[in-house]
């Protein structure tokens, strides 16, 4: 069983890693894009928790009838990366909401095609 | 003590079997609101009887205080948010549908209704008569 | 037995994750988006839990799908729903994606299995924390001890993160003001059902603050459920009422007091002659100075959490709707 499935969770993870990773480069909307980074993220954190996951271990908290425990190490720092990733998201959130009240919309072609039509202009004014 | 074992995994099958389903409920039904029923028999009972299972399998320590106290607040935050649920929906414009009564079926409810009609009139000129 | 049930579970739920981001890149309504979003971040709850995670597990379902949901609604208040159809799909990111993942795939091969105890990861610095928390520090949450005293350093880096995101979030969309016209919509059974429980969900959230060093908990989780309660009130009673309750300029002000806790109990070690953030210099027992230098760290964590959660909340759910089109 385990030789079966003791790379299964790491496949998963690449395989929602490019999930991640398409939606960010292939999507137009900003938000969506920024769904995509959240899920490239949570995908990391899934490698780095499966890494510090022992056979038979249990979590680790000290008790009195457990001998192995899990990796701590890992989840020290996935939970620093989590708290880090809600900084990021709301961040990015807060200079969408800047975008969309500058140039009205949210879609990525829609602002290059603004962005250009004013570059133009200004290179008539030259 | 076999009683409570056997409890316990009797709460836990039909758990389980109640969100199935619900589960079922959820994607085959209709409408919005008939799913949001489907829906809260998985989060009222269905998540009870689980965790009374799992309570009755752990035995009278600190954990199943805790158990009794998350049934607690289940108990009354998941009806609520059933609750909200509909009424945002509502408020937002979903409608139930509601099935219109078909052409053969009105026209045999108007036969009904007009021979208990003439019963009635024949019963009530029998009644002069006599 | 235990073991293959813990694999079973771990299948499962990764096969969920899947199909979830399957159906968020197929979808274009965004509202449904981020609500798969939400259901996503709460199963990778759940996968965290099966691998023996419980700190992660928490700290995942509270921030990821409790916070980052309600401020992905928030901020599409403010934007539009929907998504642009015509612009969908690219077989140029499709082949870069495919390139990626194969490469990767190939990388995976000299991973170790699964749990796998002779893994060069659990060989040198682990077992030692395992062993030190035992003697030197005496919790039995070894992810506290570890996150508190052994890299309390990272630890100070992250709630300095965490507080930078605030005052960007503040910069960029101001904090928003009171609003003195704006009564809550009635909805009897809500404002019933939800005030009682908005003063457990404080407790709540203070338990697992000081629970942090016994179980899983600490200053991060007990920071956001103690700002979900006051974003609860927000949502059900009126933005007008939760701004009289907690005023929004108090907010970036406690938001930098947790930062400073944090720091001053660093810099009182170096005024004892010893090393930035080493706790036993904070009592004359070596123990009960790291157990006080870890209580004080965790109140400063969690009081910036917390004041800059409810921050960016109101700095999102303040902005007036601004359609200009």
């Amino acid at each position: 069983m385990n030789e079966l499935f003791g790379h299964f969770n790491y496949y998963i993870v690449v395989i929602l890693m490019m999930m991640g990773l398409y939606i960010v480069i292939a999507s137009s909307n900003l938000v969506k894009k920024l769904i995509g980074l959240s899920v490239f993220q949570v995908s990391v954190f899934i490698l780095y928790i499966t890494f510090g996951k022992v056979t038979e271990g249990s979590p680790p908290i000290l008790t009195d009838n457990t001998d192995v425990y899990s990796n701590p190490l890992p989840h020290v720092l996935i939970l620093t990366a989590i708290v880090v990733g809600v900084a990021t998201t709301s961040v990015g959130l807060a200079l969408i909401v800047r975008i969309q009240e500058a140039y009205g919309s949210i879609d990525e072609d829609d602002i290059n095609a603004m962005d250009d039509k004013d570059d133009d202009h200004l290179e008539k004014k030259v | 003590m076999m009683i409570i074992d056997w409890l316990s995994d009797i709460c836990l099958l039909l758990g389980g079997i109640l969100t199935l389903t619900g589960a079922v409920g959820l994607l085959r039904l209709p409408d919005f609101f008939t799913r949001l029923h489907a829906a809260s028999v998985t989060e009222t009972l269905a998540a009870m009887l689980l965790i009374i299972g799992i309570m009755l399998d752990t035995g009278l320590t600190l954990d199943s205080v805790k158990l009794m106290l998350i049934i607690l607040i289940m108990i009354i935050a998941n009806p609520t948010i059933t609750h909200a649920l509909c009424r945002a929906a509502a408020n937002g414009g979903t409608t139930p549908e509601v099935e219109q009564p078909s052409k053969s079926v009105t026209q045999t409810d108007l036969q009904n209704s007009s021979d208990n009609e003439v019963k009635t009139e024949t019963e009530i000129s029998g009644k002069e008569a006599k | 037995m235990i073991e293959s049930l813990q694999l079973l579970i771990d299948v499962s739920l990764l096969a969920f994750l899947v199909i979830i981001v399957f159906a968020s890149i197929k979808m274009t309504d965004l509202f449904a988006v981020t609500m798969l979003f939400g259901i996503f971040s709460f199963v990778s709850a759940l996968l965290f839990l099966d691998l023996d995670a419980v700190d992660v597990a928490f700290t995942e379902a509270a921030v990821g799908a409790g916070f980052t949901t309600v401020l992905m609604l928030s901020a599409l208040r403010l934007t539009q729903p929907y998504e642009n159809v015509k612009h969908r799909h690219s077989l140029l990111a499709l082949f870069i994606v495919t390139l990626t993942g194969a490469a990767l795939f190939y990388g995976i091969a000299d991973f170790p299995a699964m749990g796998d105890p002779n893994a060069p990861v659990h060989q040198h610095v682990a077992p030692e924390y395992i062993q030190l928390t035992q003697e030197k520090i005496d919790i039995p949450n070894v992810v506290t001890a570890v996150l508190a005293s052994f890299r309390g350093y990272d630890t100070f880096g992250e709630t300095v993160v965490i507080f930078s995101a605030g005052v960007a979030v503040m910069l960029l969309l101001g904090m928003g003001q009171v609003k003195h016209e704006q009564e809550p919509e009635e909805n009897m059974v809500l404002w019933v059902v939800v005030k009682p429980m908005i003063p457990l969900i404080l407790i709540f959230g203070l338990y697992v603050q000081f629970h942090g060093d016994f179980g899983a908990g600490g200053g991060f989780q007990a920071g956001v459920i103690f700002a979900s309660g006051f974003i609860l009130y927000s949502l059900v009673f009126g933005e007008m009422y939760a701004r009289r309750v907690m005023p929004a300029p108090i907010l970036p002000r406690l938001a930098a007091l947790g930062v400073l806790i944090y720091g001053v109990t660093g810099l009182i070690s170096l005024l004892f002659n010893k090393p930035f953030l080493d706790y036993t210099a904070l009592s004359s027992n070596p123990v009960s100075g790291q157990h006080l230098g870890i209580l004080l760290v965790e109140a400063g964590v969690g009081l910036a959490v917390f004041s800059t959660i409810l921050l960016i909340y109101y700095s999102f759910s303040g902005r007036e709707v601004n359609h200009n089109e």
